[in-house]
């Protein structure tokens, strides 16, 4: 629920640290292994979980994400299956909040209002879409609200700063800020995202977290420093992808470990 | 939200369209809006724009009536469209125009386009090479050796050609690659989109630019025949030419029928491209239109023998046109686009491109239908040079 992302981000900067919020591709590298990962990421320090959902034409994400889509939609991975590992994460012990990452037409075909209703029952506590801004989100995004789930919008450094103010105003829990203009996994987080997120905090009160070029200790380290949250995403994908199948899971922990300097999720 | 309200132009058609984009692209195309509306409005900009038509592009071109075809098939007059006669042989060079003119105006000194077929990235490189914009082009490495003729001339006019290895390796994923690109590079880079499809105001701005078409066909047919069309017939991939012959004729009493790439067949999945014809709404490229997709909402990959119709979505305007029943769309197969191509190849000494070739044997069916007293047109919408190495190759010759 968005209670629960709320909850969560107030405990880590409570804590007097930025939340680390990591990405996983459901069903990459092998479905088998997407409920292993969820645990591991949390297990490794992890505050909030983006879980994506695979789609055949990832348009704003770069080459390591569009991988991970095309091996999830070989295997067949669907917006069900999605629910489903979210399900048995959270049966299997899995405390900290989830959000669903992906694009808008697997979620249309599955049908919006019973996408938000069935990823509330499954436990997970939000949606990014990538290519549904708050202009065209209006169903669903009412959709989400009924269900108690968040619409969580983002804010790019092109966004215009009069606008700002009406996408955070469609936000309930954190605003996702992309750090840079490009793909995911593409150029580095900038030395001015500080200014980008003085920026939008004009314009909320809500937490803001930062992804895109985010992916080493130091990187981390440095937007933690200005932002709520940090969002890692194609390192994580890196990490499973760096060597056997069976060892992903404890690449990833380790990589969440290191770059959050925990060794234990504070939950 | 506020955004919306901007310029007079609307952003959907009926359900249809819309903007469903990255947020990052959300300044571009509201900045491509205002200054579209602006452009379309102000005198500097549409004479300009009709001046090329005319003296680069070689507008109007002729409406011309394929006497010896009507003769043959024996039914109604059928007369074609010839845009396949338009500078760099097809209708793509209409809204290459128009879009690169508004990419200057606006002060974006580099162009991105995808390509299928070719023709949109030839056409895009020329006006590029005209008007000193740099210029890239992303295309399919399927397409690539579809259509290697097209891409040397995409690199002689100064065009980088940047080859898409990804998914299906057609045209869907080269605007895919084209999209990262402008997410990256979206403040110095205008990406001018070859068909009527992607978000708003895309859909508008490209039939509007194509409408020209359908304005000088419908002319034509009262001066030439004395009459309106009983029908006009053209292909259909993202719709461009479709739409803009279509749409100047939307208030008349004019059958529209365009016409679908079925590929292998319509019981293939995966193996058609045949959008409206097969397909259901959803969402891709920005915009809310008919999507070859599967149940869980992936986009299925297709098949046609030109690579230009060889695309899973269609422009938003010919969804709305389907289901509010003013136009009909249908769907020929690699067969029948071989046949219609040879037809018109050996009655008229006119080589057609295998995308407009589909629209042939429906065309004359209608005409068959229609009987002696009545008109079809045809869109033909470029010149078939491109295609001798497949239309060989389906036909067994070792060129």
């Amino acid at each position: 629920m968005s209670e629960r992302l709320r909850a969560r981000f107030a405990q880590a900067n409570g804590e007097g640290r930025a939340a680390f919020v990591g990405y996983v591709m459901a069903g990459f590298p092998e479905p088998e292994q997407t409920v292993p990962l969820l645990l591991g990421l949390e297990a490794g320090g992890t505050d909030v979980i983006e879980l994506g959902v695979p789609f055949t034409d990832p348009l704003a994400d770069g080459a390591t994400i569009q991988r991970a889509n095309e091996v999830a939609v070989a295997a067949g991975v669907t917006f069900t299956d999605c629910l489903a590992m979210v399900r048995e994460a959270r049966s299997q012990g899995l405390a900290v909040p989830l959000v669903l990452m992906g694009y808008d037409n697997p979620l249309l075909a599955y049908g919006e209002e019973r996408a938000a209703a069935d990823a509330a029952a499954a436990g997970a506590d939000g949606f990014i879409v990538v290519d549904l801004p708050p202009d065209e989100a209006g169903t669903f995004r009412e959709a989400c609200a009924a269900n108690g789930v968040s619409f969580v919008p983002l804010v790019a450094p092109t966004t215009a700063e009069e606008r700002m103010g009406e996408v955070a105003a469609v936000a309930d829990s954190f605003i996702y800020c992309v750090s840079v203009t490009g793909t995911t996994g593409g150029a580095e987080v900038p030395p001015e995202v500080g200014d980008l997120v003085s920026t939008i905090r004009r314009h909320t009160e809500l937490p803001i977290a930062v992804g895109f070029g985010v992916s080493t200790e130091e990187q981390v380290a440095r937007v933690g420093k200005v932002a709520e949250g940090v969002i890692v995403g194609s390192a994580i994908i890196a990490a499973i992808e760096g060597g056997s199948v069976e060892g992903c899971v404890d690449r990833v922990r380790s990589y969440v470990e290191r770059v959050t300097g925990r060794s234990e999720a504070g939950a | 939200m506020s955004t919306e309200t901007r310029s007079d132009l609307a952003p959907r058609f009926g359900e249809f369209g819309g903007r469903y984009i990255p947020e990052v692209l959300v300044a571009a195309h509201e900045e491509l809006e205002e200054a579209y509306d602006a452009a379309r409005n102000d005198p500097a900009f549409t004479e300009e724009l009709a001046g090329l038509q005319r003296h680069y592009a070689g507008r109007p071109t002729p409406l011309y009536l394929a006497e010896r075809l009507t003769e043959e098939v024996g039914g109604a007059r059928i007369w074609l469209k010839r845009e396949d006669l338009a500078h760099t042989g097809a209708h793509k060079i209409n809204n290459a125009l128009g879009q690169a003119l508004l990419a200057k105006r606006i002060g974006k000194p580099r162009i991105i386009a995808e390509t299928g077929a070719g023709q949109h990235g030839v056409a895009t490189a020329t006006v590029c090479a005209k008007l000193n914009l740099e210029c890239v082009v992303y295309m399919g490495t399927e397409d690539i050796r579809r259509q290697s003729l097209n891409v040397f001339r995409m690199k002689m006019l100064g065009a980088e050609v940047v080859p898409v290895d990804s998914g299906s390796r057609t045209l869907k994923d080269a605007i895919n690659e084209a999209m990262r690109d402008w997410v990256t590079n979206v403040r110095t880079t205008h990406y001018l989109i070859g068909s009527a499809i992607g978000p708003h105001p895309f859909p508008t701005m490209v039939r509007d630019f194509q409408a020209v078409i359908g304005r000088e066909a419908r002319e034509q047919m009262l001066e030439q025949a004395g009459r309106l069309p009983d029908v006009a017939v053209a292909c259909v991939g993202g719709g461009s030419n479709a739409i803009g012959l279509f749409h100047p004729f939307i208030d008349d009493p004019v059958r529209l029928v365009g016409v679908e790439a079925a590929g292998e067949g319509l019981s293939a999945p995966g193996r058609n491209a045949a959008t409206l014809v097969a397909g259901s709404p959803g969402v891709l490229h920005g915009t809310r239109t008919y999507l070859l997709q599967d149940e869980a909402g992936q986009i299925l990959d297709t098949h046609s023998i030109s690579a230009g119709l060889d695309y899973p979505g269609v422009g938003p305007e010919h969804s709305w046109l389907k289901t509010s029943e003013r136009a009909e769309y249908i769907a020929a197969d690699d067969a029948e686009a071989l046949e219609g191509f040879q037809r018109l190849t050996r009655s008229e000494g006119i080589i057609p491109a295998l995308e407009p070739a589909h629209a042939i044997l429906p065309a004359i069916r209608l005409a068959e239908e229609l009987g002696e007293g009545g008109d079809v047109l045809i869109g033909l919408s470029g010149r078939g040079d491109k295609d001798m190495h497949t239309v060989a190759e389906a036909l067994g010759v070792t060129l």
